[in-house]
C-alpha cells in the first residue's frame, strides 16, 4: 500500500482554519475519513491528489510531494467525487470511460478492449452507448469509479460517493469500494460503511480527535456528536 | 431531453461509415437540399433521408423525437411564408428546414461524439502552428455537449424550488440561482478534470 504522509499541515480559506496541525502517515488498505460538516474532511481529502495546497506543511504520497508533483501524483492516486455529475465529462458511458485513457500511449482498440473489460466488470456493458445523463444515479456514481479504476491508481480518494445515493445503491458503491485491492481512502457520514474499514480518522474543527480501529473510532465521533 | 449527443447504437453501415465521409456527406447534401428549386425535388430528397433513417434501422420513435422540437418554428416560418410569398414557397422553406435538420439528426444519431471530435482535432492540426490546440479545442466541444443536459437540469431544478416557495416567475428568481449554480458545478467540474489528468 501507499504512504500517505501529512507532515505540520495548516490550511486556511482566508479567515477561516480548516486544518490545523495534522501529522498523519496512512499506510493501510482501507482508511475512513469521518467528521461533522465543515471538519476539513473534504479538503483533507483533497489534498491527498494535490487537488488543494495546503497553506503550510506537505503532504506526500510514497514521498512525492502533492504541491511540486501534483501530475505524477494524480496518475497515482484517482479521486471519486460525491456528485458523479462534475466527474462525467463524456456524452456516452463508454466514451467518458475511455476519456480516461486518452494520453495513456495505447492505441485506440487496446483503449476500447480496456473499456469493454471494465464496463463488464462495473455490469456497465450493456449502457456502453448510453447517453451518460440518463443513467441512475447508482450507476453514474459505478461509471465515475470505474472511469478512475481503468487508469490503474494506487490508491483511490472517494469524498462521500454515497451521500447522493439511495441505501441500496449506497450499499452496492461502498461494497465496490470495500472490495477493492487498491487502497481506499473514504470521506462518508454513513459510519456503519466503516466497519470493515482498517482504520478511522474524526476531524472535528480541523484536528484529529481519534484515530484508530472502526469502533473506537466510531464510538468517539458519535460521543462528540452527542 | 436534448437532442445532442443522442448517439443511437448500430451497426449500419451508416454507423460503420467514418465520421469525416459523414460529415462531407452532410455537407453536400444540405447544399443540394438549399439548392432545390422545386418541390418534387425536396421529395426526391425526404425519400432519401427517409431511405437513410431505415438504413440506420433508426426507430420511428427516435426519428420522430429529432423533429418534433421544430413544430413551432415550422408553424411559425410556414404561416409566416403562406401569407407573403405563397404555399409553394412554404413548402420549400419548410422542407428545406425539416430536411437539413433530419440529415443532421441523421448524422449525430450513427456516429459518437468522440468520432466527430476526432474529426474535428483532425482538421484543426494544421492550425497547431498559431498556437491552436486541437486536443484542447476537443475537450472543449465534449464539454458543451456534456453541459447542455447538467444546465437543462439546474434551470428546471431552479424552477422547481421556485414553484415550492410560492414565488412567481422573474428573470431575476431565475437567473442569478442558474448562474450560481452553473459556476459552481463548473467550478467542480474543473477540479474534476484536474483529477482525472486534464492538465497532464
Amino acid at each position: 500500500m501507499a504512504e500517505i504522509r501529512f507532515t505540520a499541515v495548516h490550511h486556511r480559506f482566508g479567515d477561516r482554519v480548516v486544518l490545523e496541525d495534522l501529522d498523519l502517515t496512512l499506510s493501510e488498505h482501507r482508511i475512513g475519513i469521518v467528521g461533522a460538516n465543515g471538519s476539513g474532511k473534504s479538503t483533507m481529502a483533497r489534498m491527498i491528489n494535490g487537488l488543494v495546497r495546503p497553506t503550510s506543511g506537505s503532504v506526500t504520497v510514497d514521498g512525492l510531494d502533492t504541491t511540486a508533483k501534483g501530475r505524477e501524483v494524480r496518475r497515482r492516486v484517482g479521486f471519486v467525487f460525491t456528485d458523479p455529475d462534475n466527474q462525467i465529462v463524456m456524452p456516452t458511458v463508454a466514451e467518458d470511460v475511455a476519456f480516461s485513457l486518452r494520453r495513456s500511449g495505447l492505441t485506440k482498440p487496446e483503449i476500447a478492449q480496456r473499456t469493454r473489460e471494465v464496463l463488464r466488470r462495473f455490469d456497465l456493458d450493456e449502457h456502453a452507448d448510453h447517453p451518460t445523463h440518463l443513467l441512475s444515479g447508482g450507476q453514474k456514481q459505478l461509471l465515475a469509479i470505474a472511469a478512475v479504476l481503468i487508469t490503474g491508481p494506487d490508491v483511490i480518494v472517494a469524498d462521500e460517493p454515497t451521500t447522493l445515493l439511495d441505501l441500496r445503491n449506497a450499499r452496492m458503491v461502498n461494497d465496490l469500494l470495500a472490495g477493492m485491492p487498491e487502497q481506499v481512502v473514504l470521506v462518508t457520514h454513513h459510519l456503519h460503511l466503516l466497519e470493515r474499514f482498517d482504520r478511522v480518522v474524526v476531524l472535528d474543527s480541523g484536528r484529529v480527535v481519534a484515530d484508530g480501529v472502526p469502533d473506537s473510532a466510531v464510538n468517539a465521533y458519535t460521543r462528540l456528536l452527542a | 431531453m436534448t437532442v445532442i449527443g443522442l448517439y443511437h447504437a448500430g451497426s449500419s453501415v451508416l454507423h460503420r461509415v467514418p465520421a469525416g465521409w459523414k460529415l462531407l456527406g452532410m455537407l453536400f447534401a444540405i447544399v443540394a437540399v438549399l439548392a432545390a428549386s422545386r418541390p418534387w425535388q425536396l421529395g426526391v430528397a425526404a425519400l432519401v433521408v427517409t431511405g437513410g433513417f431505415a438504413l440506420a434501422r433508426i426507430p420511428l420513435r427516435v426519428a420522430w423525437a429529432q423533429l418534433w422540437p421544430l413544430r413551432w418554428v415550422i408553424l411559425f416560418v410556414g404561416v409566416f411564408q403562406v401569407i407573403f410569398s405563397g404555399p409553394e414557397r412554404a413548402v420549400m422553406v419548410c422542407g428545406s428546414l425539416l430536411i437539413t435538420v433530419a440529415v443532421a439528426a441523421l448524422v449525430t444519431l450513427t456516429t459518437r461524439v468522440t468520432e466527430m471530435l476526432d474529426v474535428c482535432q483532425r482538421l484543426l492540426r494544421p492550425l497547431r502552428r498559431f498556437g491552436v490546440d486541437p486536443d484542447r479545442v476537443g475537450l472543449v466541444l465534449a464539454l458543451t455537449i456534456r453541459c447542455i443536459p447538467l444546465l437543462v437540469d439546474i434551470v428546471r431544478e431552479v424552477s422547481e424550488a421556485r414553484k415550492a416557495r410560492g414565488t412567481g416567475f422573474s428573470l431575476r428568481s431565475m437567473a442569478g440561482p442558474a448562474v450560481v449554480r452553473a459556476l459552481r458545478v463548473a467550478d467542480a467540474m474543473g477540479d474534476a478534470l484536474i483529477a482525472r489528468g486534464v492538465d497532464d
